[in-house]
């Protein structure tokens, strides 16, 4: 890699971080695994002048489970999801994307942190966080504030986190009884990014469809909800009537652009058939 | 679009405004070049494990330096001084340059120059040089870029991020002109890519092989005849390694020492004396670890000669490494032909001809890597393995804004594309005519008694027995079991497919009668020299990439001389030192330097006899050679080994014989070798979604006598890898202005472990019988006979819909337009 020149920061504390960001403002960028930013620097599509590495700041990586949700560290490394036991049994949602995020050696360096605050539409966590209708703690020099996922992706590669806050983590609320979820993803190759991938997290009661969230990944500007197939869905049986109109009413609400990846016909058409299985997955595993 | 147009037409009227038509020709081939060989499916061990010469597993010796990571590749060369070279490049596919102002980039510190093609034209006219094709192709442009990323002007720096910062600094003004990507668009020669020619038209040339007449009268009197247009795709061989080169110009010593990136250093050398004017004896290249070549290697990039330039005016070390993008966007490019074939059957489904149209797309310059007599490879060879009374190939090059190509990427010089097309429009023909395409095949083969075999373009295929490899393939596989299981689920729409592909190759080149690069013969050569303790060092023209050169000559030489393998050093890649060769591509070392280790390790022998005789008080006559050594006949006790005989050589020579133990070898092989196998894959389709999942993919070859099982059947899975590729997933892919949407492996897609099924790999060994040790070459093989096995397989899921061909790289995207369109759907 051959960057612009740049000053580098390796700070020991959230309060240096904050300081830091708060005194370069745009000149500055985060570092967290480094595998979204320094692709676009060694391009020079990105030369900030300034690196602040937060690799070297405790507490902000790990996995802890509450009565309440799973909180997961900013900094947290993707492959640590794949590592237990009980993010596959309670979490299979997150399981499942933890799986076809990137490649292994991309996941050994990323975190679920930069995969969302770097929003990109094609990134796979924020469908997954909106699915699951997470939470979002960010720190500033204004102190600490939590933030809706529904309120979170603003643009393309723009959030609703300040240049100078840090997102420091991630709370997912813990499913009940009856949940289930999956991630269901088409990429061309491993380590590429998906043509259309689905998110679905839902509770049933018996063969009824309680609640759910359905996300669409890679299909639009931005990562989005799919809205109306969540409707046609909630309070139904699993038909393949149903999952047809589901299926047809997520395709019709993505956006998304032709690219080498595919036409739009192809990425909505696509979407359509990942709604029906991540559904029909779901709600198999919340039966289980 | 291209594949819309008539192209047949096109080009017809493009033969007849243009060039005179060339037409291949092939010198006969003595006596025995091309023979009935019995096959078997045993590899020959002649000797024991502690000589290991050939058929023996021996691992590679070249692998424990290269896994402890202490392999010596150009980037880790480092002389003191030494000044970094970046390149800044066009923005524009087709442009006028009005103005390169450096003046801010020599403000950046640490940047010594900035080289541009003015200035190699006040050096003596370098900004253009010659292609391996006869063709031009600039150096650094002065009047205009033809295509997106060339080579503008390069900028010296004293650390590699200053000449980045100085690459930025760089300002240069364009005036765009219109582009040309496609290539039928080129023909109609709105726009001119080439206005430095007299001939103001982007055709370049108009080829043919085989005969006209015969074919013509074949196709009327045909019972079924079927045709197909298809493209075989730009790709790029995306090696590990890009290019790169240190120079080295030695005001004091007149002596330009160079570390380069290159598959065939001697011809380069004499390539760069011939255009700087640096006498050849005061160059030295060195190619030392190469991390992959496949063909990408061979030709002589910009890059290199700036390079070469910036060291001479320097007066320093300079050095150029290709980042990523550089290499995928700037060279190593291959393919991109655009085929129509016609294929002619006879009432009772046995091929009788074929006729093919091609149009070549170049790109800028006709930098392609084909002997110089064949403008498109050895493309005629694409009537395959089948027998059939008349074939006729045309085929025409064009120009367009794109970077030069036709690298012959893991390929003997368009054999890909040959086989490619043969192997479609087979399996079309079979599906047409309502017959299994396997059971077409073993109709249509050439039988193994019709060697000696001269097809109908002029080939005289050394030998073969391409029933025993399909027939041991489909045993492998369980060919009617699948059959059966496919029409089953078709039953219940469930689509799977079942492809093959009978492929026969033609590598090694020469003989040097037909085959030359820019004149020089396509020879290659070995020099051994015994050492006073039986221990040798082997020089070789090739140059090892990967393919395991340092095991399999070692192995070659212990096998005629008895020497360990362990107890021979091979070396490559030192021009100083090396004898004269034309360097590995093409599959073309072991037929051509492999023979020339034999044939140079059989006159060590021829000397040994008379050290030994005189040793033993005997006549040579009574001699005979076993293993390692000469024994006299009939009391075995009697002998002296290679290892006495060497001492001697060295302490005791015969009187009226010269001392030392050492022979060479120039080698002209009399005739190509023709690898063969069949492969069977098994693919299941996705519905919903279009994708194509392998299931099964088995793969039987016969390259001959087989020197290192181990070593084949490393360079059978890698070159299978490497046959998925194109097939599934690469593609270099141009937008209307010309640009590489593909300059990543973001987007340019390199099968990994992932994608990649388990190989199923078996083997027929049908010699050569004109090859001293009855091999034939085969690191490209499964490159060449994979991608159509899996393209195969996919129509043969989509047969019954009405789906006759798809191009590769067959992408899910493809599979599911095609799906939809015919009504298939989740
Ligand atoms: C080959 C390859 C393939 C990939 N494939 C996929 C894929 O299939 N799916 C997928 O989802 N992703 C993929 N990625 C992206 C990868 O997951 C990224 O690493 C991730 O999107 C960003 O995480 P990071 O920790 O590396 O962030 P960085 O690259 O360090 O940062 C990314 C951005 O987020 C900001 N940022 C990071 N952390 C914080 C924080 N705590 N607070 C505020 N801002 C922050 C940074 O300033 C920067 O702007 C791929 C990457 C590569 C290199």
């Amino acid at each position: 890699m051959i960057p612009s020149a740049f000053d580098f920061y390796a700070p020991r504390t959230l309060d240096e971080a904050i300081a830091l960001l708060a005194e370069h403002g745009d000149e500055a960028k985060v570092l967290a695994g480094g595998q979204s930013l320094i692709p676009a620097m060694r391009f020079r599509l990105a030369a900030p002048a300034v690196l602040v590495d937060i690799n070297g700041i405790g507490g902000l990586d790990g996995l802890r489970e509450t009565n309440g949700h799973l909180a997961i560290g900013a900094l947290t490394r993707e492959a640590a999801l794949e590592e237990y036991t009980f993010i596959r049994e309670r979490y299979p949602l997150l399981a499942d994307a933890a799986h076809v995020i990137a490649d292994p050696l991309v996941r050994n360096r990323a975190t679920v942190g930069g995969n969302l605050a770097h929003a990109d539409p094609a990134n796979d966590h924020p469908a997954v966080m909106l699915a699951y209708g997470a939470e979002l703690a960010a720190h500033g020099p204004r102190g600490a504030r939590t933030i809706p996922i529904d309120d979170f992706f603003t643009g393309m590669f723009s959030t609703s986190l300040e240049p100078d806050e840090l997102l420091t983590e991630i709370r997912i609320p813990r499913p009940g009884p009856g949940s289930g979820g999956a991630y269901l993803k088409v990429e061309r190759k491993v380590g590429d990014y998906a043509i259309s991938a689905v998110a679905v997290q839902l509770t049933m009661d018996g063969p009824t469809i309680r609640t759910i969230r359905i996300a669409l990944t890679n299909v639009s500007p931005t990562p989005i909800r799919a809205e109306e197939a969540e409707r046609i869905l909630t309070g139904q049986t699993l038909t393949d009537a149903t999952l047809e109109a589901a299926g047809q009413a997520a395709a019709a609400a993505c956006d998304p652009s032709a690219d080498l990846r595919g036409s739009i016909e192809y990425k909505r058409d696509l979407t359509r058939v990942l709604v029906k299985r991540a559904v029909r997955r779901a709600a198999e595993r919340a039966t289980k | 679009m291209s594949d819309q147009l008539d192209p047949l037409r096109a080009l017809d009227e493009a033969g007849e405004r243009h060039l005179p038509d060339r037409v291949e020709r092939h010198t006969p081939k003595p006596a025995g070049s091309s023979a009935i060989v019995e096959t078997s499916h045993e590899v020959r061990v002649t000797t024991p494990a502690t000589v290991c010469g050939m058929g023996h597993r021996m691992k590679r010796k070249e692998d424990p330096r290269f896994i402890q990571g202490r392999g010596t590749y150009v980037d880790d060369v480092k002389l003191p001084g030494m000044l970094y070279m970046d390149i800044v490049r066009s923005p524009y596919a087709h442009a006028r340059i009005t103005k390169i102002d450096a003046s801010e980039a020599l403000k950046v510190p640490g940047v010594l120059a900035v080289i541009t093609g003015e200035d190699l034209k006040q050096a003596g006219n370098l900004h253009w040089m010659p292609t391996l094709m006869s063709d031009t192709q600039m150096v650094l442009p002065i009047e205009k870029v033809v295509y997106y990323a060339q080579e503008v002007c390069v900028v010296v720096a004293t650390d590699r991020y200053a000449a980045a910062d100085g690459v930025e600094k760089v300002v240069v003004e364009y005036d765009p002109l219109p582009v040309v990507v496609d290539p039928f668009e080129a023909l109609k020669d709105e726009t001119i890519v080439r206005d430095d020619k007299e001939l103001k038209t982007n055709h370049i040339w108009h080829w043919e092989a085989g005969d006209r007449e015969a074919t013509e009268h074949v196709f009327r009197s045909a019972a079924k005849v079927v045709k197909q247009y298809m493209h075989i795709p730009r790709i790029h061989v995306a090696s590990i390694e890009t290019c790169g080169m240190v120079a080295d110009f030695n005001k004091a010593t007149g002596k330009l020492k160079i570390w380069m990136t290159s598959q065939a250093p001697h011809a380069h050398r004499t390539v760069f004396a011939l255009v700087s004017g640096i006498p050849e004896h005061k160059i030295q290249i060195i190619s030392p670890d190469i991390g992959g070549g496949f063909g990408g290697k061979v030709p002589v990039y910009p890059g290199y000669v700036c390079c070469v330039v910036a060291s001479i005016v320097t007066g320093r070390p300079v050095k150029w490494i290709e980042d990523r993008s550089e290499n995928l966007q700037a060279d190593s490019f291959a393919r991109d032909y655009h085929i129509t074939a016609e294929m002619a059957a006879d009432a009772d489904g046995r091929i009788t001809g074929l006729r093919v149209r091609t149009l070549a797309d170049n790109g800028a310059a006709d930098a392609a890597a084909n002997p110089s007599k064949f403008p498109a490879g050895l493309y005629s060879i694409c009537t395959g393995s089948y027998d059939m009374r008349a074939a006729h190939i045309a085929v025409d090059g064009v120009y367009t804004n794109k970077p030069p190509g036709g690298v012959a990427y893991r390929c003997s010089f368009r054999v890909t594309e040959a086989v490619h097309m043969i192997e479609r429009m087979t399996d079309i023909m079979a599906h047409e005519l309502g017959e299994d395409p396997a059971a077409f095949r073993l109709k249509n083969f050439i039988r193994p008694e019709q060697f000696p075999y001269r097809s109908p373009t002029g080939w005289e295929y050394d030998s073969g027995n391409y029933h025993a490899a399909l027939k041991l393939a489909m045993e492998m596989i369980g060919y009617e079991e699948l059959r059966r299981e496919q029409a089953e689920k078709r039953t219940r729409g469930e689509l799977m497919g079942i492809g093959i592909s009978s492929f026969t190759e033609v590598v090694g080149a020469g003989p040097s009668r037909d085959y030359d690069i820019l004149g020089i013969k396509m020879f290659d050569s070995a020099e051994i020299r015994i050492h006073p303790t039986g221990k040798a060092i082997a020089r070789f023209g090739t140059k090892s990439q990967g393919q395991g050169h340092e095991t399999t000559y070692a192995q070659i030489i212990a096998e005629e001389l008895g020497i360990p393998a362990e107890h021979v050093e091979v070396e490559e890649g030192d021009t100083d030192t090396a004898p004269y060769g034309l360097g590995t591509y093409a599959s073309r070392s072991t037929p051509t330097a492999g023979a020339a280790a034999a044939v140079a390790a059989r006159k060590i022998r021829a000397k040994a006899r008379t050290i030994a005789a005189y040793l033993l008080e005997v006549s040579e006559d009574d001699l005979e050679w076993s293993v390692d050594r000469w024994q006299v006949k009939g009391s075995p006790e009697q002998h002296k080994t290679i290892q006495d005989i060497a001492f001697a050589a060295y302490t005791n020579h015969p009187p009226g014989v010269e001392a030392g133990l050492e022979a060479t070898d120039y080698y002209d092989p009399p005739n190509l070798t023709f690898p063969f196998g069949s492969y069977i894959c098994v693919v299941d389709i996705d519905t919903g979604t279009g994708e194509v999942k392998i299931r099964r993919f088995v793969a039987v070859d016969d390259c001959g006598n087989i020197i290192n099982p181990l070593v084949v059947e490393g360079q059978i899975h890698g070159g299978l890898t490497m046959g998925l590729a194109p097939a599934l997933f690469e593609e270099i892919v141009y937008d209307e202005n010309g640009q590489n949407l593909t300059g990543t492996f973001m987007d340019y897609l390199l099968p990994t472990a992932v994608e990649t099924p388990k190989w199923e790999i078996g083997k027929t060994i049908t010699p050569s019988p004109h090859h001293p040790i009855g091999a034939k070459g085969v690191g490209e093989s499964p490159t060449v006979g994979a991608p159509p096995a899996i393209a195969n397989a996919v129509v043969d899921a989509l047969w019954h819909l009405g789906v006759r061909h798809i191009d590769i790289p067959i992408t899910p995207q493809k599979v599911w337009k095609l799906l939809r369109d015919h009504g298939i759907t989740e």
